[in-house]
Parts: C-alpha cells; structure tokens; sequence
C-alpha cells in the first residue's frame, strides 16, 4: 500500500468523525485531528479501533499519544504495517 | 466487592441512581434501582403525572452499565486525581418507567480501550419487558 493509498483509507475512516469541513478537504500531513478537524478525544479512540480494524494492526497506548496528526498516524500506520 | 464499588461511586442522593449491582465481571454488569415516588423530579415531569424522564433512565443505564463497570475494570483504581465523563448515548425508549418500578440494568462490555468504555446496555421493569437500550460511552481521564 502506497502512501496515497493510505492517506485515502484514513480519510475514509476520519471522515464521521470530523466537525470541520473546510479543513477535512484540505487536509494534509500537517493536519492535527483535535486542532484542527475539532474531533473530540473520545472520538481520536474510535478512529484508532477504526484504524485497528482497516488495516489489521494493533495500536498501543503510547502509539496513540503520538497519533495526534496525520502524519504521526501514517508513519505509525507504515511501521505497523512493515512489521506485520 | 460489589458493595465497594458503590461507595467508590462519584455520587450521592440525590443523584446516585444504583441500589444493588447482582453480577460483575470483565465482560459486563447486572444492577437494579427502584425509583422511589418521592424523588423529586415526579413532581414536575409531568405535571400532576408523573413519568420517569428520559435523560434519568440514561443516568441509571449509565450509573449501573458504565460507571460500575469502569470501576471494577479499572480495579478500583479510580481516585479523587481522575474524573469520568459521559461522551456518547444511543438510546431507544420504548415503555414508560413509572414511581416506584423496579429496574434491572444489563450491560454488556464492546471495548475498554485508551481509557474508553463502550457498552451496550439494556434495561428491563419487574415484568421483564425492555424499557429502554442502546449504547453508552464514557472515558476516564
């Protein structure tokens, strides 16, 4: 899975759970998922289950601490796959 | 244990909606509450009529299906240094709960994970007829 790829899946995944639009549509590495997308912490959870769930991998709690933008969550997400 | 968890509750009268939990385990919780005729919502919801609200039977499903089984899931690790907060209800109502029903909560664990508790609750009056269920989250923080 290229990159491309990856950002198109965790857009997919993010998507119900954004509460900024403009931003979403934007969205590029730089983008932070609280900051910017408004997305609540107690959803950031159900995007990591979400992410779990995508692309078969398992995500630890200091992962997660990282997991804050989306370019934390993809190198998280490549390492996890590479490792598989 | 089970007594020990509700005293480890963060409430008290006149908002502790949790009389007795029967079963608890990592998978869920079973516990029962009787509202009373003289709490004193009845007096305004509805006027001359009263009928449980909504918002109070969540509170019970909520008390009993997810603050309880946080608790213990948590192993009695919840402190005066953390706090819980409610981050998501789903919940059908399909039978008025009236003064002085009993109810029986069942809650069933989804996930425990970073922190957030999602379960799917139901609760039942003394005929064993559901009266409300849905799903419930909260986080510890």
């Amino acid at each position: 899975m290229n990159k491309e790829e990856t950002i198109t899946k965790l857009k997919e995944i993010i998507k119900p759970y954004i509460n900024n639009v403009e931003a979403f549509e934007n969205l590029t590495e730089a983008t932070d998922f609280i900051v910017d997308l408004n997305i609540n912490s107690a959803n950031l959870i159900d995007i990591m289950l979400d992410l779990e769930d995508a692309f078969v991998i398992d995500i630890e709690n200091q992962d997660m601490e990282k997991m804050l933008d989306v370019k934390a969550a993809l190198e998280i997400i490549e390492i996890k796959l590479a490792n598989k | 244990m089970k007594q020990e968890i509700i005293e480890k509750l963060p409430y008290s009268k006149p908002f502790l909606f949790v009389d007795e939990l029967i079963s608890i385990n990592e998978n869920g919780v079973i516990g029962t509450f009787t509202f009373k005729d003289d709490l004193e919502f009845y007096k305004g919801h509805f006027k001359e009529k009263p009928i449980t609200p909504g918002v109070i039977l969540t509170e019970v499903m909520a008390q009993i299906g997810l603050v309880c089984l946080g608790i213990y899931l948590l192993n009695n690790q919840l402190s005066q240094n953390n706090s819980i907060a409610l981050t998501s209800t789903n919940i059908d109502f399909l039978k008025p709960v009236l003064p002085n029903e009993k109810v029986v909560v069942i809650s069933e664990k989804i996930y425990f994970r970073f922190g957030k508790l999602k379960c799917k609750v139901i609760m039942k009056n003394e005929n064993e007829e559901v009266v409300c269920r849905g799903e419930i989250a909260g986080i510890c923080v």
